[in-house]
């Protein structure tokens, strides 16, 4: 049987065989540390979120203890400083607190005691800080003090450094977890790299000898494992993707636990994930290709 | 060979191949070649000979760039090799057409796609080449095999295309080693005749063999390898017609 073969409809054959049997478990690999760095990005965002949410609630607040002078009921007290701090400069409301808050505050070291409103229990005053320019603790006190008000200001300074000095931490040890994982997926794909070219050394040693530039067969093999790992990270981030939206789902509008809340817009985060597993894996492949290969000559 | 091996003289720049004391050992063995002084010059026709394990294809790897000597200066082509930039081998080696040993040919490739590798790695466009490619695969005689991939083709067919990849892109000299190794007499003749009909259209040509009846009967000078020295031998009686 004659075989027909028409040059001019000849396209040229890849330089790398299109199919590995090792890219399956390549992807599969570099997948699942796209996901955990997408997981892991999303987390580090919501614990930033929640930490300045947190930081933005206390320092907008100041908790002011009234103790009543001799004479001087705690109610009137209280509202001798309520009025006191409301004419300061960067104080949105003062607001004296019901006794009842007070003596809920007091009523887990003391328990249920019948005559608890005979107690000297200091009362509490609430004050909203203007938001662009917040009083400070100093000036609040120096109130106080003109009006002749025994208090004490607490501008929740110790929580905030506390919240700050945590959120921190959280994101130094997320931004260290992701840099560790994009890592391990740069390593992977210079392990599969040197795996690729051992198992193609004929290929490379053809193309070598044949007159084919260092440069050109490293671009070969930076762009096959740059399309894998692409792929590789479009179904990490889509998984990411997929488990952000179920836990934000799931957790209603504060994400799943008010202590990390995901915003639809956090998903979007994850977006650059394929492009910058591409990226990794393309100057993995590229030096190790290149090392490789400058050890053929 | 154009010189007396023990003279050292200057470097011809039409000289394609030049050997001066060229010792050469895989890492701390024995040396295997040892002080080769020759050159090749344009269009010569040489079969290097000698025993198995004598350093036919180490010396045939030097001259193709895939291994370095451990004593000696190469010249190919004018160009000193040890001080060459490295940039510059890729373009010494596509003056070099190769047919190796165990062929190398690309499993994933058809055969029109194996001869034409040396092209598109040049850079040349497929609408330049397709019909010059076309043309020696027939001329090789695989214009009806130009589709098949190399694991369905014959022994013989495999030679013949590693020949036609290594000419393809018209080297400057050709070096084959043991292309007639797996392949009957006949199909040994036949790519014979190939290699004679590139040396007459100016290439040159160096093959390494065993065949001692094809090196008489050829009537070509040959390079007799043996205990790491090379020796010239004329052609005794008629070349082959």
């Amino acid at each position: 049987m004659s075989e027909m073969f028409d040059p001019a409809r000849w396209r040229p054959a890849p330089f790398l065989p299109e199919r590995e049997t090792r890219d399956g478990s390549l992807v599969f690999v570099v997948a699942v540390l796209c996901f955990l760095a997408c997981v892991t990005a999303l987390g580090v965002i919501a614990a930033d979120r929640a930490a300045r949410g947190w930081s933005s609630q206390l320092s907008e607040e100041a908790t002011v203890i009234v103790r009543a002078r001799p004479g001087e009921t705690p109610d009137s007290a209280a509202a001798r400083a309520a009025e006191a701090l409301a004419g300061v400069r960067g104080v949105a409301e003062a607001r004296a607190l019901e006794p009842e808050k007070a003596y809920d505050l007091v009523r887990p070291w003391l328990g249920d005691v019948a005559d608890v409103e005979d107690l000297p229990v200091p009362r509490l005053v609430a004050v909203s800080l203007d938001q662009r320019r917040p009083a400070t603790a100093g000036a609040l006190e120096a109130a106080l003090k003109a009006q002749g008000v025994d208090a004490i200001v607490d501008d929740h300074s110790l929580w905030l450094k506390d919240v700050r000095r945590s959120a921190g931490i959280a994101r130094g040890m997320g931004t260290v977890v992701f840099l560790l994982i994009a890592g391990a997926a740069g390593a992977v794909v210079a392990f599969a790299t040197r795996a690729g070219l051992a198992a193609q050394r004929d290929v490379v040693e053809v193309l070598h000898l044949t007159g084919a530039e260092d440069g050109f067969i490293s671009a070969l093999f930076q762009a096959r494992f740059a399309r894998v790992a692409a792929v590789a990270g479009l179904i990490g981030a889509g998984g990411a993707i997929l488990s952000g939206a179920i836990l934000r789902m799931l957790g209603g509008s504060q994400g799943l636990t008010p202590a990390l809340p995901i915003a639809w817009s956090d998903l979007l985060a994850v977006l650059p994930c394929p492009l910058l597993a591409a990226g990794v894996a393309a100057l993995a492949a590229r030096f190790t290709a290149g090392a490789l290969i400058r050890a053929m000559q | 060979m154009s010189r007396n091996p023990s003279a050292a003289a200057a470097t011809d720049p039409d000289e394609v191949v030049r050997f001066d004391d060229v010792s050469m050992r895989y890492g701390r063995g024995p040396e295997i070649l040892r002080d080769l002084s020759f050159s090749l010059s344009p269009g010569s026709f040489h079969f290097l000979t000698g025993p198995s394990g004598a350093g036919k294809s180490s010396l045939l790897k030097l001259i193709y760039l895939a291994a370095q000597p451990s004593k000696g200066l190469i010249h190919l082509f004018g160009h000193d090799i040890a001080h060459a930039d490295p940039g510059d081998r890729p373009q010494l080696r596509r003056r070099i057409g190769v047919v190796f040993q165990d062929l190398l040919l690309l499993d994933h490739m058809t055969a029109f796609d194996n001869a034409a590798l040396p092209l598109r790695i040049a850079g040349a466009k497929p609408q330049e080449y397709r019909g010059d490619v076309a043309e020696l695969l027939t001329w090789v005689g695989l214009g009806g095999r130009m589709h098949a991939l190399p694991a369905t083709l014959a022994g013989g067919e495999k030679q013949r295309l590693a020949i036609a990849r290594a000419v393809v892109n018209r080297p400057q000299i050709l070096l084959a080693d043991e292309p007639t190794s797996n392949v009957d007499h006949d199909m040994a003749l036949r790519i014979y005749r190939l290699f004679v009909e590139l040396n007459r259209l100016g290439t040159t040509i160096l093959i390494a063999t065993h065949d001692q009846d094809l090196v008489a009967r050829s009537g070509r000078p040959s390079l007799h390898l043996e205990g790491g020295r090379l020796g010239l031998r004329q052609p005794q009686g008629p070349a082959l017609s």
